[in-house]
């Protein structure tokens, strides 16, 4: 393996309450702290992916420990102790990274699985990586890696259409209660992707008005103006249920937000007209028994999927199988990753000017039959001398030591690998 | 005459026994087609109907509205119409089944009562009989059509609530549309049956002189009439709706068809049709 390493640390809705991760969040989008951690030591290339569900840094470095050190400092800053940043962070390294990114890209790590915005996300946070010139040929290889395993488990799995159809079916419902969408009213509760996904499909029914709820008003804000609606602090929540008729919520907030008698006193100001609750958060954000109340209809993610008759043991099925798909990516990464090291390199830059030697002696001996056996030896040493001349430079090339300090030797292995048209583990090089 | 009313009758339930049928063999296959053909049966049964009332007008000389039998027949004639007048304006989804099983019903408990023709005290003959059983009448249409809208709407909020989606989730209506449905047909059964009361004392001002004498049917009428102007005094106010209204609903039913059979049979009274 070579020297350097892949790392990925990160916190997600899984690990990390909301209010947590709200405080880490990068309000102001890539640039700001793409550019800061330049200044930070040892870190060869990095990028950095935010989400509403997760924030995770992916980063290839010599240096581990002393960065990992940096990282977290630079994510948490001074507003969470030190220890509880450890209990919230995973930190993962090589295959796990690798995998990690995997399962991130393809939408298995996702509170809903399977929903597509997470690519795009993924693909955002690239770009801007890139631009800044954060990644190297390392990360560059990682995440297109992770784009095209992301799309093997998209058309080889049907795990996308759980999704869309979960969608669909809040739809189907909402249709069952209130009959005509025009003059309804949705707010979504937290920024979530898929409350997006489940809001676009109601907004593309006739839904009349969307309200956006959340804690950061930016976001809500931002989303907002997505579906041209308007947006509210979260703590709004219980006066805004009065004019709405259909509530998504996916908060990722680690308590129930919303209690049974809080939406019971608004159903008398309400006049008793329905509410239809869909919760799509893991873990709830809803009371769960918002149900009993007369008028009210609650519904999670299981139920959604009970109405398209997507059969749970389906799902499960594909997940398995979009697992395996991961797992074979990551070994194929592997492999490849383990062939850019220097000295595998520079083993196979000297088989193959050896055979090509090889190849030209046999041919030249085949139409020189009379040639004694002394003859030969010279030839031969004379071929091998030449082929240690070309490689020389290279090799020297190879071996140097890093230049001012940086450690460029994925560069070098790289141009010498395209230079003399070495391949490597996989054939899509 | 007789032979021949009777026979229209006999067609009248065999035609209502098929548009039953073909409703059901809708509900549970949802083709488009069936519903056409069960909707026109069930028209035809309609005719049928209102050409026995007809036989049954000539044959007693007055409104055919005095005796246990007609007075079942021309409940379902009158739900059949309402159904067929409401289906006119804005469909509900699957309505047609339930009413359609309703109307069949109905016909069915009238054979059970007899067919004999009853004659009328002279002080009944009037031009109020017509106009105070048939704006009654008619309110009980619609209070059958807004049961069946309940039932619908139970069925529906069950499933719903479960959350198990089920035979009657995708057959059955919105919660809204049947909530509606059970606002309108009140709305307008109510109407017609305070107007029902309001005649009924007027004539009997005038055949007995006196507005209102506390007859077992009068009381029970009264009593009904409290409970829909309760519902639909509390759905103005206070928003009742949905199931509660839909309970509410099948209560009222429940009190019409006592104030129309129990009454007559266990009570007695003056608007008891014995003879």
């Amino acid at each position: 393996m070579p020297a350097e390493k892949i790392m990925l640390l990160g916190v997600n809705h899984k690990t990390t309450p909301v209010e947590i991760r709200e405080k880490i969040a990068l309000s102001e989008g890539y640039e700001k702290p793409l550019m800061a951690l330049k200044s930070i030591r040892g870190l060869r290339e990095y990028y950095l992916l935010s989400t509403c569900n997760r924030v995770e840094f992916l980063l290839v470095t010599d240096a581990a420990a002393s960065v990992e050190e940096a990282i977290i400092e630079f994510i948490f800053g001074s507003q969470v102790s030190i220890t509880d940043c450890r209990k919230y962070l995973y930190i993962l390294n090589g295959r796990d990274a690798v995998h990690h990114l995997f399962l991130v890209a393809a939408s298995l790590d996702s509170m809903v699985v399977g929903e597509a915005q997470i690519l795009g996300q993924l693909k955002e946070a690239y770009r801007h990586a890139s631009h800044l010139g954060c990644t190297g040929p390392l990360l560059n290889k990682l995440l297109h890696k992770s784009f095209s395993a992301a799309k093997r488990v998209r058309t080889e799995t049907a795990i996308g259409s759980s999704a869309v159809s979960i969608s669909y079916a809040a739809v189907q419902l909402a249709r069952k209660i209130f009959g005509n969408l025009k003059d309804k009213k949705v707010l979504i509760v937290g920024a979530g992707e898929m409350a997006e996904l489940a809001a676009e499909h109601l907004v593309g029914q006739g839904v009349g008005e969307v309200v956006v709820a959340n804690r950061t008003l930016a976001r809500a804000v931002d989303l907002a103006k997505r579906f041209s609606g308007c947006a509210v602090s979260i703590d709004e929540l219980v006066s805004q249920l009065e004019h709405v008729d259909i509530i998504i919520s996916s908060t990722g907030a680690t308590d129930i937000i919303l209690h049974k008698e809080q939406v019971k006193s608004v159903m008398r100001s309400r006049k008793n007209r329905p509410l239809f609750f869909i919760d799509i958060a893991v873990p709830r954000d809803l009371d769960p028994q918002l149900i009993e109340l007369e008028n009210v209809y609650l519904y999670d993610i299981d139920d959604l999927s009970s109405v398209v008759e997507v059969n749970k043991t389906e799902r499960d099925k594909e997940a398995i199988k979009a697992s395996r798909i991961v797992d074979e990516e990551t070994l194929k990464f592997q492999r490849w990753y383990r062939g850019m090291a220097v000295t595998p390199t520079i083993q196979a830059l000297r088989k193959k000017i050896d055979v090509i030697g090889q190849n030209e002696i046999e041919k030249t001996f085949a139409k020189v039959p009379d040639m004694s056996e002394k003859e030969r030896e010279i030839m031969r040493k004379m071929v091998g001398s030449i082929g240690a001349k070309i490689l020389h430079n290279p090799m020297v090339y190879l071996k140097s030591e890093s230049c001012a300090g940086r450690d460029n030797s994925d560069m070098k292995v790289t141009i010498v690998r395209e230079l003399f048209g070495l391949t490597n583990g996989d054939g899509e090089q | 005459m007789d032979e021949i009313s009777y026979l229209v009758f006999l067609t009248a339930m065999g035609v209502t026994f098929l548009a039953m049928a073909a409703y059901v063999v809708f509900f549970v296959s949802q083709n488009k087609r069936v519903r056409k053909v069960a909707r026109i049966i069930l028209m035809v049964s309609g005719v049928l109907q209102t050409l026995y009332l007809g036989s049954r007008f000539i044959l007693a000389g007055h409104t055919p509205i005095t005796s246990m039998h007609e007075t079942v027949v021309f409940f379902a004639w009158s739900t059949t119409w309402a159904y067929l007048s409401f289906r006119w304006r804005y469909t509900v989804k699957n309505f047609g089944t339930f009413v359609s099983v309703l109307i069949f019903g109905l016909l069915l408990v009238s054979t059970f009562s007899s067919r004999d023709i009853v004659q009328l005290v002279p002080a009944l003959q009037s031009l109020w009989l017509p106009v105070h059983a048939g704006v009654s009448i008619i309110a009980y249409g619609f209070f059958s059509l807004a049961f069946c809208g309940a039932l619908m709407y139970l069925l529906q909020e069950n499933e719903l609530k479960s959350k198990r989606f089920g035979f009657f989730f995708s057959r059955l209506p919105s919660l809204d549309a049947l909530d509606q449905l059970n606002n309108h047909c009140l709305t307008i059964g109510f109407a017609f049956f305070t107007l029902g009361i309001v005649t009924g004392s007027v004539w009997a001002r005038q055949a007995w002189g006196t507005y209102w004498q506390w007859d077992p049917k009068e009381t029970w009428s009264l009593i009904t009439w409290f409970l829909y102007l309760v519902q639909v005094h509390q759905r103005f106010t206070v928003g009742w709706r949905g199931k509660r209204a839909a309970i509410m609903a099948i209560i009222g039913f429940i009190a019409v068809t006592f104030s129309l059979w129990g009454v007559s049979y266990l009570l007695g009274g003056v608007h008891s049709y014995a003879g």
